[in-house]
């Protein structure tokens, strides 16, 4: 009974103009204002300081950029592209790189995270050598996979796979174990096989906190793809890095960093969008509603 | 009206076998082994039957190990010792015909109010359209029509309670162990659930095994109540409950003066373990 209430009252408060309302809308308005104006003027003071200190000789451009030349940079590299292809073509095959090598590392740690979180036995075979796996420095994995398979796009995909995998795996490990206890006997009671148990409680259960790691396991992705084409790569935007770094250009340097910045956000819109869909059945958290 | 038939055959078919709803308990003994290695007697020979269709109230202190005899009757967990026969049969596994209610909702956040309700039968292999069916048809009968699409945190506590009530309720076990099932509800809550319950349970009849700290609420519902006593848990007394069914409102049951004379009998039996327990507990913590 007292859901209905609270639901009805809900439209009434939208719905009616009253005065409380109205000076309340104008509250958040003039709050929305006020964190815009200071974001631009934050980047304005940053971008702006570092322009004028570059201009007025005080910081070598040589060395550091300018936004300016970083700016000229960016429309060069996107109308003449480079030595070695289109500038799109080098985004694209970065975001391939990326995008299989998060596939293949979040799928596999999914599978291992659920299968070691629910069986003890293979977790305390497992668990020690992944623990060891895990405390090597990945990025010199690089090195080996391109020696093993060349300069094509699997080495990178295998070094993003393996940077996502032990991210997405250590969190899909974890929210198994936390599925509750009450809840399993309860579907056990009614009669669910091992296979059901997985895939209506233990999988929806973790997913919470899968989902949760996949946001950071994208930027994982690119910098897999990015390490791997700097070490050795016939296209790609760490390619691209390397070349302007040998040619000491830091504008160009800095005119990738900010494409992969996009691709990098743009990922995690969709993996927001795909978050919300998938646990839509969660109570809005009061974090959320302020959430940037 | 096709779930309406089926469901009203099924109570037909389960009269068939309302023998094998006898749960026998015999010298149950369970220990645990404690994580510093001693040995933890939770149950010392306990034994007691419910006949098929009663219902049954398990009363004692705190950590009296009423928790884990459920465990056992439900084949959840294995005995040290002693046995737990259901109709007749060694428990080994998960019984057959048991549902399950506990303290806290074991509603799965992530399904509907309806796709909660449905996990019984689509566990078993009920066809979906019969099993949607029947889902339906148990929430309407617990009184959440048009609530279907609704997660569970958008429920209050009674009304997650009786979803929870139909989920456990619509595979018609022959066997109903709850518990606490209404321990966290407020008391005005709890009293109409139970009253709510009582109906439910007259009219598919499982034999029950309920768990309360609540002695009004024992024998408010109960036929048999059962008093364990403190640490290790045994059976200390066994009441029979001859108040006359259908009982009606729980509220007004209470102001019966058979019930308030057996109320002060149990509570003799009981408070002294609920004394020695709550001793033990608030010496242990010194």
């Amino acid at each position: 009974m007292s859901t209905t209430s609270t639901v009805s009252a809900v439209p009434a408060a939208d719905g009616g103009k009253g005065p409380v309302v109205s000076d309340a809308q104008r509250a958040a308005r003039r709050r929305v204002a006020r964190v815009w104006a200071g974001r631009i003027g934050l980047a304005a003071f940053v971008i702006g300081g570092w322009q004028a200190f570059t201009s007025w000789g005080i910081v070598d451009p040589f060395f550091f950029g300018q936004p300016s030349g970083i700016w000229q940079r960016l429309i060069d590299l996107f109308q003449h592209g480079t030595q070695f292809g289109s500038f799109y073509q080098n985004i694209w095959t970065t975001i391939q790189e990326a995008l299989a090598g998060f596939a293949v590392g979040s799928l596999t740690g999914i599978v291992f995270g659920v299968a070691l979180g629910q069986s003890r036995y293979l977790s305390d075979v497992l668990g020690p050598y992944i623990k060891m796996v895990n405390a090597i420095p990945r990025i010199v994995l690089g090195s080996i996979f391109i020696v093993a398979f060349g300069i094509g796009v699997t080495p990178k995909i295998l070094l993003a796979a393996v940077l996502v995998f032990f991210i997405v795996f250590f969190n899909a490990y974890q929210g198994v174990r936390e599925v509750d206890r009450n809840v399993l006997a309860n579907v056990k009671v009614l009669g669910a096989s091992r296979m059901q148990t997985t895939r209506h409680v233990i999988l929806p259960s973790a997913l919470t906190w899968i989902i949760a790691s996949l946001h950071s396991a994208f930027g994982f992705a690119i910098v897999g793809a990015l390490v791997g084409e700097v070490l050795g790569a016939q296209s790609g935007l760490g390619l691209v890095i390397k070349t302007a770094q040998n040619n000491f250009d830091p504008n160009g340097v800095f005119a990738t960093m900010l494409v992969i910045a996009v691709i990098v956000l743009g990922a995690e819109w969709l993996i927001g969008k795909l978050e919300h869909r998938l646990l839509s059945w969660r109570p809005p958290a009061p974090s959320e509603a302020n959430a940037l | 009206m096709a779930s309406r038939n089926d469901v009203a055959t099924s109570p037909g078919a389960g009269a068939a076998d309302q023998a094998n709803a006898r749960i026998e308990i015999s010298g149950l003994t369970k220990r645990f082994l404690t994580p510093a290695g001693e040995v933890f007697t939770a149950l010392q020979g306990v034994s007691f039957t419910v006949e098929p269709g009663q219902f049954c109230a398990v009363v004692g202190p705190t950590g009296c190990g009423k928790s884990t005899t459920l465990g056992l009757v439900s084949g959840l967990d294995r005995p040290s010792e002693g046995s737990v026969k259901v109709g007749g049969r060694e428990v080994d596994g998960i019984t057959d015909g048991v549902s399950f209610m506990f303290q806290t909702d074991a509603l799965l956040p992530w399904k509907t109010v309806l796709g909660n309700v449905l996990m019984g039968p689509v566990f078993r292999g009920v066809p979906k359209q019969q099993a949607q069916a029947s889902a339906r048809d148990w929430l309407r009968r617990v009184g959440l029509t048009g609530f279907e699409d609704r997660y569970p945190h958008q429920l209050s506590g009674g009304m997650r309670k009786r979803v929870a009530m139909a989920a456990a309720l619509i595979n018609e076990p022959k066997i109903l162990i709850m518990d606490e099932p209404f321990g966290a509800l407020d008391v005005q809550t709890k009293a109409i659930m139970s009253t709510e319950l009582l109906s439910l349970w007259e009219q598919i009849r499982p034999t029950v095994l309920f768990i309360t700290h609540d002695l009004d609420e024992a024998v408010a519902l109960a036929d048999r109540v059962v008093v364990m006593t403190s640490s290790p848990g045994s059976v200390k007394e066994v009441f029979d409950i001859d108040l006359p069914r259908p009982r009606g409102s729980v509220q007004e049951i209470r102001f019966q003066p058979r019930f308030i004379e057996l109320q002060h009998q149990i509570w003799d039996t009981l408070r002294e373990e609920v004394e020695r327990a709550y001793a033990l507990t608030a010496g242990g913590k010194e």
